[in-house]
């Protein structure tokens, strides 16, 4: 083309043409290089990025499953969920709008007869910076701003919904008691879920919705997760205010299951009130702190009835304790109610022991035929070790000895097995026969009950001895050398000197006189009102020590299925039926004619038959505490009872009594104590014997109760 | 204007495209240039159609309200932008001082109680429903009274002196000023570098030009010294360094528009179809971030092709500049040239995460009324000089 001269004077020529080529090269490669990283996001990232943009416009809502029930044997629920009326509020509608909500909250504060400050703090998110009141919840799931509201007033709030925008009014699931304050320790509660407990349990971690629950203790911890069911997720699409658009998907919850238990809320009521009862009698004269008392079924270890003392009103979990509340139960003024004390407590079991010391005994060689001295006291190894009350009975059957508890007959038990094992320095491998009948019994371990933070008591022999003292020797060698200077009393002080000095340097050395001692049931053994209860039962059922177990199905909450929990045998007694028939019928004579008649004077024994044994326990710096163990009907057992009361006096006078109220409970006789919750004479039981059949849930899930 | 009156003698070819001058401009415009525009002016409507659909993705027929305001817009613009075409520029240049001044009234106007505060920033002012943003329309003064400036040594001078330097500076300098109080870094840099740009190629002393260079590293180096940028400046410029670092806050904007363009993959998922633009995860994504609606709806082919359509734009209004004998339109054509580059190149350059976060739109293609008037006036200069440009008229 033509161009028009240029006049070489001018700028543009000269210095234009070349610096425009530049521009358009910088240009050129200034839009490429955006080309370039357009072309790295969009193809070799797209993946990357669209898995991005994917948890940008999706949002999972966790939608929480309604949790299993807690039913007795009968199908009557002990816990279930009541629906409440909750006034929640959409986080993200009320944030959206102008004021951030503030004239709804105002209005509602009306409404609901509240500050509206009150609501405003509720409305926050939790966080570091923000402190209850606060929504610890995903802002996604509703807020709740109050909760247990009447009837008329969510009424209101849901008529007049164009006033209350982003406010709902709608029914909430709780747990309840319907029966209140009974069995307060096995069933357990429900608490947030803590950051521990999140990392621990995948389960919890993926479907968590902010506000989960988990059990912490009794039943709802142990089967928290049959429990629980399965949460559904909610998949929305959200837009950028956190609006809901669609939903992507729903995945329907599962509901948990329900525990279909072994308990039968009578007896557990006839227990508890017979426990409370006894402990009230035993005062003043007994401290009677404790008690615990235990109702089992022989012939598969099923906990029918299981009563603790101190107890507590569990309606305190519903809809949340406050911290006020939970200090208090638990502090030691309150006598520590959510300890389990047949489970959790442990005693030195005095005289109940006596069946594993008589099995002992007759596996150490002792003759069920032969007659064995009762004096008033012994004189072992250099000590004098004295009958109860220093009582003379002469020449005894076995058999005798465990129906007048004759200590001084066990004694001599103790005391040769412990010189047959080599005494202080045992040659080779000792028996300790004594211990090991002990632990065929079930004691020294936990039994393997289906309830949390069970403990094992203790069987002390020669191996615990020397564990023991190697645990302390260095407190002890300590002491020994440096005394006790924080002592006042200088001769106490000089004494607790010498006996750490023996401590320190002969220790490990398991002794007569705690061998002996151990053959009453005292010293260094402690056992749990639980593992007495399976012992006595498997000596009534034949020899079979069952694992104990309070639930016994689990079913799903529309009854499609249940799950039978067979029973579990921990152990069978290596003990031959003539043995174990002579101890029946000895344990038969106890509440006849032996320490248990008193208590069971009223009782119609030609009908139903109690097989027992007593137990008085001494421990250092405490007042004896009252045992009884039994079982029933003799001829042809079906329940085990145990019982303690922690310094409650001597078994036959406390604890038997209890037993025996229990027992006349289970088979409707007539009671000597007024009674409001069971009729009188009703049996609580037909025929004195637990359902065969289980409760049926229908498939609308509804319960059908099994008649008594 | 001692070149334009006089100058070499008139040849043949001059003659008869005077004789024709009637049916011969717009054979003389340059078609591909307004080919490229009207390509990034359908691509800008369709896209601020998209990026205004409800969010539940209902019938796009139904909701033409932003659209059909765009499409109002770009009528205006283009008459307005076609007029200014056709008249001689040494017509519309005679004007350049007014549109200078009545611009930089309506800066110091937006800054009174007159102003509108849209997203921060005090840029617009109100009248009778309309929004109107004074400094959109002082980029094309700028350019005009720079170039003026820049374009007319004096007798016997052949370049800008010193002088005349000083005055362009001062020129530039309120404007600058009046829009960083806004505050609108965004303009403020694009008007410094269209400064830059006509100093630069202007033929001006190396000393000025190397001195302008050096105040501008000078003027970063104190904002970062002295810490003149607000927190939320400061944050932008960190976010670029490292996105992720706040992704819910400072980072939100560009991580957003990361995820937007990056998940529309090559293909991208069609128009219409984009869930992040339905979900209204990047702010502002029918103005300045437009191109993110490009990135996810019409994947790399499209948003490829916008970046495409401004580099030949860009390099047709620079091949205009080359054709230019005589220094005042082709210092227009630089001007203009430098005002869309490096807007494009900030504006992309934001929604792929290589710039820093500012508010100013993408030529033709972003919505906003005063925008798309000031691009149509500044192709009308470029295509008003191809077509008259020979200095005889």
């Amino acid at each position: 083309m033509h161009r028009p001269p240029v006049d070489p004077t001018l700028p543009g020529p000269r210095l234009g043409r070349l610096g425009l080529i530049l521009v358009q090269v910088v240009v050129i490669s200034l839009f490429a290089a955006l080309g370039a990283r357009l072309w790295y996001l969009q193809v070799p990232m797209a993946d990357y990025y669209r898995e991005l943009a994917e948890a940008n416009h999706q949002q999972e809502l966790v939608v929480p499953a309604t949790r299993g029930q807690i039913l007795d044997s009968s199908g009557r629920a002990m816990v279930n969920n009541r629906t409440e009326l909750v006034v929640s509020a959409d986080y993200h509608e009320l944030q959206g709008m102008d004021d951030g909500g503030e004239a709804v909250l105002t209005e509602l504060s009306e409404v609901l007869d509240e500050p509206v400050e009150e609501l405003q703090q509720r409305m926050r998110l939790c966080g570091p910076e923000v402190e209850r009141p606060c929504w610890p919840g995903s802002p996604y799931q509703p807020v709740t701003l109050a909760e247990d509201v009447e009837g008329p007033v969510a009424l209101q709030i849901m008529e007049r919904s164009d006033d209350f925008p982003g406010i709902t009014a709608q029914a909430q699931a709780l747990r309840e008691y319907p029966y209140e304050d009974h069995a307060g320790q096995i069933l357990g509660y429900i608490q947030p879920v803590t950051e521990e407990e999140l990392e621990e349990r995948d389960e919890l971690r993926s479907r968590f919705t902010g506000i989960d629950q988990v059990g912490r203790d009794g039943l709802e911890a142990t089967y928290d997760n049959e429990l629980r069911g399965t949460s559904g997720l909610r998949t929305l699409g959200v837009n950028n205010h956190g609006e809901v658009m669609d939903v992507i998907s729903d995945e329907e919850p599962v509901a948990g299951r329900h525990l279909i238990t072994h308990l039968d809320m009578n007896i557990q009521k006839v227990a508890e009130r017979a426990l409370e009862q006894g402990m009230e009698q035993a005062r003043p004269e007994n401290i009677a702190d404790s008690g615990a008392a235990v109702v089992m079924d022989v012939k598969n270890g099923g906990i029918v009835g299981m009563a603790s003392l101190p107890t507590y009103d569990p309606t305190i979990w519903e809809g949340g304790v406050d911290q006020e509340t939970f200090d208090e139960i638990l502090s030691e003024e309150a006598g520590e109610p959510l300890l389990s004390r047949a489970v959790q407590g442990t005693y030195p079991p005095g005289s109940t022991f006596k069946i594993a010391s008589m099995l002992a005994a007759v596996e150490d060689g002792a003759s069920l035929r032969s007659t064995y001295a009762c004096p008033g006291s012994v004189s072992l190894a250099g000590q004098s070790y004295e009958n109860f009350e220093g009582s003379a009975q002469g020449s005894v059957s076995l058999r005798q000895a465990i129906i007048d508890s004759c200590n001084t007959v066990f004694y001599n038990f103790g005391y040769q097995m412990w010189q047959k094992d080599g005494g202080l320095h045992p040659d080779g491998e000792p028996d300790e026969t004594m211990a090991e009948t002990a632990r065929d019994l079930g004691f020294g371990s936990p039994t393997g009950i289906d309830l949390p933070y069970e403990t094992g008591g203790r069987i002390p022999d020669r191996d615990w001895k020397r564990t023991f003292w190697e645990e302390t020797r260095e407190e002890n060698c300590e002491r020994a050398e440096k005394g006790y200077p924080d002592v006042d009393d200088p001769s106490a002080a000089a004494y607790m000197k010498q006996l750490a000095h023996e401590h320190c340097v002969e220790g490990f050395e398991w002794r007569a006189n705690e061998a002996i001692n151990f053959a009453i049931g005292q010293g260094d053994v402690l056992v749990s009102p639980l593992q007495l209860a399976t012992a006595y039962a498997a000596v009534a059922n034949g020899g079979t020590v069952y694992e104990p177990r309070v639930v016994r199905a689990l079913a799903e909450a529309d009854g499609s299925e249940v799950e039978e929990i067979e029973p579990t045998v921990k152990n069978e007694l290596p003990t031959d039926d003539e043995t174990l028939n002579y101890l029946q019928d000895a344990l038969t004579e106890v509440t006849k004619s032996g320490t248990g008649q008193g208590a069971f004077d009223d009782f119609p024994q030609d009908e139903i038959s109690v097989a027992g044994k007593t137990g008085s326990a001494d421990a250092e710096g405490r007042d004896v505490s009252s045992w009884f163990a039994s079982y029933a009907p003799a001829d042809d057992p079906q329940y085990a009872v145990a019982v303690l009361v922690s310094q409650g006096g001597t078994g036959g006078e406390t604890a038997a009594p209890i037993a025996a109220e229990i027992y006349k409970g289970i088979y409707g006789f007539e009671s000597s104590e007024d009674s409001e919750d069971v009729e009188q004479g009703d049996p609580v039981l037909p025929g004195g014997t637990p359902h065969e059949d289980l409760p049926t849930i229908r498939e609308d899930g509804s319960i059908e109760t099994l008649e008594p | 204007m001692l070149n334009e009156m006089g100058g070499p003698p008139r040849r043949p070819l001059e003659l008869r495209r005077t004789v024709n001058s009637a049916a011969g401009g717009a054979r003389r415009l340059d078609w591909i240039l307004i080919c490229a525009v009207m390509g990034l002016c359908v691509l800008g409507a369709l896209l601020v159609w998209a990026a205004t659909l409800p969010g539940d993705g209902g019938d796009p027929m139904e909701s033409t309200e932003h659209l059909t305001r765009h499409l109002a817009h770009m009528g205006v613009a283009l008459v307005v932008g076609l007029a200014v075409a056709s008249i001689d520029y040494r017509t519309v240049r005679a004007y350049a001082p007014l549109v200078y001044l009545f611009t930089l009234v309506g800066l110091v106007l937006v800054l009174t109680p007159l102003g509108a505060v849209i997203n921060g920033s005090r840029g617009w002012i109100v009248v009778a429903g309309f929004q109107y943003q004074p400094s959109e329309l002082m980029k094309v003064g700028l350019i005009m009274v720079l170039a003026t400036l820049l374009a007319e040594p004096r007798d016997g001078e052949t370049r800008p002196m010193s002088r005349d330097v000083l005055f362009c500076l001062l020129v530039v300098v309120a404007p600058l000023a009046l829009v960083a109080l806004q505050p609108d870094l965004g303009t403020a840099l694009v008007l410094g570098a269209i400064f830059l740009g006509m100093l630069v190629l202007s033929g001006a002393s190396v000393f000025w030009v190397a001195g302008m260079l050096a105040c501008g590293a000078l003027a970063v180096a104190a904002v970062w010294v002295f810490d003149l940028l607000e927190p939320y400046q400061m944050q932008r410029l960190a976010t670029l360094m490292d996105p992720a670092a706040d992704p819910q806050g400072a980072g939100y904007n560009s991580a957003q528009a990361l995820i937007a363009v990056g998940s529309g993959g090559f293909e991208g998922t069609g128009l219409f179809q984009g869930e992040q633009t339905h979900g209204r995860f990047v702010p502002e994504q029918h103005t300045d971030f437009v191109f993110t609606v490009a990135g996810e709806e019409l994947g790399f082919l499209g948003a490829f092709a916008i970046i495409a359509l401004i580099a030949i734009v860009l390099w047709r209004v620079l091949r205009i500049a080359r054709a230019c004998d005589l220094p005042y339109p082709r210092m227009v054509c630089i001007g203009v040239a430098t005002w869309f580059g490096s807007q494009s190149f900030v504006n992309i350059g934001m929604c792929l995460g290589v710039m820093p976060v500012t508010g100013i739109p993408l030529p033709f293609v972003s919505y906003g009324g005063t925008a798309i008037l000031a691009n149509m006036l500044a192709l009308g200069l470029v295509l008003g000089v191809n077509s008259r440009d020979r200095g005889f008229e």
